[in-house]
């Protein structure tokens, strides 16, 4: 159950933005508050894809593992999303994600927001549309950072 | 003039048409790359103003455009913060205290000091473009009550490309000041964001219409972080940025750096963004 301190920070969450009451309340009853140490492993890669967070407070990094080394690729904080990758099937996680400080989130199981989705298409494609945006986002990031526009190349990578 | 009238030659100011020899003072280690020489001022030199450059020779090396990154308000010497890329510049790095390197100067337009009064000033910096921008911050934190909220965005390569760190963090201590600083690649040892500069812009609380927006960096950066601020609503009139083209006379006599019907080295390199919204696109250009 979601105290109403949290339904009221959760309703002025970029992501919810404008979000029509019926569809904010639908979301509510899957919701449950979640908090992580500073320095705690939210999920690893290949980890079956499980949650879907709205970040309250706090930074979270994302991550790439490697034997020795581990690599932040993006961090994201209040206001932002994490693991939208959960509303998809058979999609194991990609990366790794770890909380760099005390971090407060809301979290929805994946599998039930999708089956959700699914039964109630007005409420489906308002979360879908919101998914899309965050990956375009990313994409948008992700392209940006590949041009390595900060080298001595100038980006001409 | 007049027929049969003789022609008169007017001597240019000292350090523009030829290089006026300068010690160097100090020589610091910014980055792995990066160095911040500090050099006399020549005698007679005009001072200069935040946003402007330098042209520096190495003597039987080359000459390049370096943008001046000390306090404009503090005479008697010259700083610039130099990447090492090419052979000029390792010369200019690896100069020793008390060794000389010519400067012309300074020239071009400046950061607009003036109408960045009595508003909020985001600046935002990507790479070595932070080096430009240090006058104008050293401008306006000794001018504080003349401006309002000074918001720095910075976004480097990575932590070990990260500029003038311990100046980052005292300007994050001061009152009305925020300073937030991106990488595109982080370590474990990174606390800090983790993404290109233009991901800052949610962390800030600036009303767009009562801020004005300064840019320095890879003009790829700029060009993506200019379509964020105006998709957010900041006004396109109160962006400037500095486009560093390929500058080789510095006092637009030979036309290398033309940039539509402006030289950058003349009428540039700060250009309000309307001016040169044109032509950022361009590939000819």
């Amino acid at each position: 159950m979601i105290p109403a301190g949290v339904r009221t920070s959760l309703a002025k969450h970029p992501f919810l933005e404008g979000i029509p009451e019926p569809l904010l309340d639908k979301l509510m009853g899957m919701a449950f508050e979640v908090t992580f140490e500073p320095d705690q492993v939210i999920f690893r890669e290949a980890d079956p894809s499980s949650f879907f967070y709205l970040i309250l407070s706090g930074t979270i990094s994302v991550e790439i593992a490697m034997p020795g080394r581990v690599l932040r690729i993006q961090t994201v904080g209040e206001g932002e999303e994490l693991g939208w990758s959960s509303i998809m099937e058979k999609v194991n996680k990609q990366f790794q994600a770890r909380s760099l400080s005390a971090v407060k989130a809301v979290a929805f199981d994946g599998v039930r927001l999708k089956a959700e989705c699914e039964r109630d298409t007005d409420f489906g494609y308002f979360v879908m549309c919101r998914i899309l945006e965050v990956v375009a986002e990313r994409l948008r990031a992700t392209r940006f950072q590949m041009l390595d526009v900060y080298s001595s190349r100038g980006g001409a990578a | 003039m007049t027929a049969g009238e003789p022609a008169t030659l007017i001597a240019a100011p000292p350090g523009i048409m030829e290089p006026l020899p300068a010690q160097v003072l100090s020589v610091d280690k910014e980055t792995h790359d990066t160095f911040t020489l500090r050099m006399e001022q020549p005698p007679g030199m005009a001072g200069f103003r935040p946003g402007q450059f330098s042209m520096l020779y190495v003597f039987g090396v080359g000459e390049l455009p370096i943008s001046i990154s000390g306090d404009p308000e503090h005479p008697g010497e010259l700083t610039y913060t130099v990447r090492s890329v090419g052979p000029v510049t390792y010369q200019l790095v690896t100069r020793q205290q008390g060794e000389s390197a010519g400067i012309r100067g300074p020239f071009g337009t400046s950061w607009p000091m003036a109408e960045c009064r009595g508003k909020n000033v985001l600046l935002i910096a990507g790479g070595i473009g932070l080096a430009p921008l240090r006058p104008a911050i050293y401008h306006i934190l000794r001018h504080r009550g003349d401006f309002n909220r000074l918001v720095i965005l910075y976004g480097a390569r990575s932590p070990k490309d990260v500029l003038y760190k311990k100046e980052l963090a005292a300007w994050n201590l001061l009152p009305d000041t925020q300073v937030l600083t991106t990488v595109d690649y982080g370590g474990v040892s990174w606390r800090g964001y983790v993404g290109v500069v233009t991901t800052l812009f949610k962390f800030i609380r600036l009303l767009p219409s009562e801020t004005a927006t300064i840019l320095c960096g890879p003009e790829i950066m700029m060009r993506y972080a200019i379509r964020d601020l105006t998709a957010r609503g900041f006004d396109e009139r109160q962006i400037w940025l500095s486009m560093e083209r390929n500058m080789r006379c510095a006092v637009g006599f030979c036309g290398h750096c033309q940039l539509g019907p402006y030289f950058a080295c003349k009428d540039g390199p700060v250009f309000n963004f309307p001016q040169v919204k044109p032509y950022m696109d361009l590939y000819e250009l």
